[in-house]
């Protein structure tokens, strides 16, 4: 066309991705489960245990300097990885196959490794500005140290989110549309938070719940940022777990990964 | 006039379904090229082996030069494209998605202009679920023209619109087409091709029936004329049915129904002045490319499929 089709001078490398990246946290927001389940409700359940006074008095008498609400925060960040990577990943994915939006794009010169980065990117990010909020919160209305053992939590946290990133791509290759996505992380996601000790904290678990806990991707997850809070450097075999989660799930996500 | 997209012999099947047979045809610069056919004809799978979509069993296929499957990054650059049911994110906004999609290409069109021309420019900050299924066809074709690209293939263009809208829709793609973009048109509305296409290729059953422009394949297929008119005095049968121009003659009440050759209108007209009969309410009736369907490929339009 005369002069629509005229070319624009000046294309700024990457910004394809810069763009993508950015339409997709508006659809993030403007979706409000995301921000709904993933951010504020996390941060609700943190106001309401650190509201509950038993909450901030010390577990036991063997460790005087930490709360329930201590061992708490951990499983809440485990809550978050969990509500982005199972819930809304696989359902925007998976949905975005069903409707063609996939097939679309596919016609174009965008390319799957800058859609993939683009949902990626929105969930690292999400789950990054929620952990800091949390911590925040918990250190500056609770009293909740940070992290002592940093390094290793920032490791644990890296790897849990790589692991239950890749559990939500699997979810969004092999369910076959975005309520089905949901249904499937839904499902898994209950089993998945009782073993990170949501309802039970893993140290009162029976000792067989226990390894079963350890087994799972946040089990694993959850100890790992309990044991580096408290200054410990992460248990190897927790490590070790998420990343083989992580390398499991992911390969085999992008072995079965269909556009359309 | 170069040739643009060129098929050989494609061939394509899902299982035990054979959806293109053998199909052949060539795209010249600058023209709107119809695929025109019955649902379920082998159309979209044609389109979707050139737009890099599907990869063919057999048969070449060369798009501005390039291989469809082998060259698919430069390809997505100079082709675009507009899918049958494709659909945008439910909250993505209209100017948002036309600034987002015109990122992707080394030298898009003016996003703003495109939404001008497209008549989209009230809809700006309308998201993609709240529009109507015209608007959505209009903004599927503007995303289909923002990499500014070579060739435009666009599947089912105006499915689901009223006529009014049809119409706009046309008018908007011929301009196009003026602007100097080569248009693929995929479509199974005889009358859309007829109106708008310069040559098209008629597909049944997977393999091409015939090629040329509408009126070409109308004269070609030989296809009966028709004429109807009320005799001013009674006639008999005799007099047309033993013209070799006239195929059959039937009567409806006051009014005779003459089908022929290409011929039999100037035959029966002459016969009739001769016996100084009137043909009143003489009606011709145009061959249609629908009847040039049906004489091609020896069945219904809306049978075949």
């Amino acid at each position: 066309m005369s002069n629509p089709a005229q070319a624009l001078p000046g294309r700024v490398p990457g910004s394809a991705l810069r763009k993508l990246t950015s339409a997709e946290f508006k659809l993030f927001a403007r979706e409000r489960a995301g921000p709904i389940w993933g951010v504020a409700f996390p941060l609700l359940l943190l106001i309401i245990f650190g509201s509950i006074p038993g909450f901030r008095s010390p577990v036991s008498k063997a460790l005087p300097g930490v709360s329930i609400l201590d061992a708490y925060v951990p499983i809440l960040i485990a809550f978050v990885l969990a509500m982005l990577a199972l819930n809304v990943l696989p359902s925007v994915l998976a949905g975005y196959r069903e409707k063609g939006i996939l097939r679309r794009l596919a016609t174009t010169p965008v390319g799957p490794g800058r859609v993939l980065a683009a949902q990626l990117a929105v969930s690292v990010g999400m789950t990054v500005v929620t952990l800091v909020l949390l911590l925040a919160v918990a250190r500056v209305a609770y009293q909740v140290p940070l992290p002592r053992q940093a390094g290793g939590f920032a490791l644990a946290a890296l790897l849990a989110a790589a692991a239950l990133l890749s559990i939500g791509l699997f979810i969004a290759a092999v369910a076959s549309g975005g309520r089905m996505a949901n249904a499937v992380g839904a499902i898994i996601f209950f089993p998945l938070m009782f073993f990170a000790g949501l309802w039970l904290p893993i140290s009162s678990m029976p000792p067989v719940l226990q390894h079963i806990s350890h087994a799972t991707p946040l089990g694993a997850a959850a100890q790992a940022l309990q044991d580096s809070w408290q200054g410990q450097w992460p248990h190897p075999l927790q490590l070790v777990t998420l990343a083989a989660y992580a390398v499991v799930f992911g390969v085999a996500a992008a072995r079965l990964f269909r556009w359309e | 006039m170069p040739t643009v997209v060129d098929v050989q012999e494609l061939h394509k099947s899902y299982g035990a379904t054979v959806a293109v047979d053998d199909i052949s045809l060539q795209v010249e610069q600058g023209e709107i090229f119809g695929i025109l056919g019955p649902n379920g004809a082998g159309k979209t799978t044609t389109v979707e082996c050139i737009e890099g979509l599907r990869t063919p069993d057999r048969g070449q296929i060369s798009v501005l030069g390039l291989d469809p499957r082998r060259d698919r990054a430069e390809l997505t650059q100079r082709l675009g494209v507009q899918l049958q049911d494709s659909q945008l994110p439910e909250r993505l906004r209209v100017g948002e998605a036309l600034e987002l999609y015109s990122s992707f290409y080394r030298a898009p069109a003016d996003w703003r202009k495109l939404m001008d021309v497209l008549g989209l420019a009230d809809k700006r900050d309308s998201r993609f679920g709240k529009l109507s299924g015209g608007q959505r066809q209009r903004l599927s074709i503007a995303l289909a023209l923002v990499g500014s690209p070579r060739v435009a293939v666009l599947d089912e263009l105006t499915t689901g619109l009223d006529p009014q809208a049809r119409r706009d829709t046309w008018a908007l793609i011929e301009d196009v087409r003026d602007r100097g973009v080569t248009i693929l048109l995929v479509t199974h509305f005889m009358e859309e091709a007829e109106r708008l296409c310069d040559r098209v290729a008629l597909i049944d059953r997977g393999r091409v029936v015939a090629t040329g422009s509408p009126s070409e394949l109308v004269t070609g297929a030989n296809a009966e004329q028709r004429l109807r008119f009320r005799p001013s005095v009674p006639m008999a049968d005799e007099l047309l049915t033993r013209l070799p121009e006239v195929t059959s003659l039937t009567r409806r009440g006051d009014t005779v129904v003459v089908t022929g050759n290409e011929n039999v209108v100037n035959a029966v007209t002459s016969v009739l002045a001769a016996h100084r009969i009137v043909a009143q309410q003489l009606r011709v009736e145009q061959t249609s490319l629908e009847d040039a369907f049906v004489a091609l490929t020896g069945h219904d339009h809306d049978t075949a499929r």
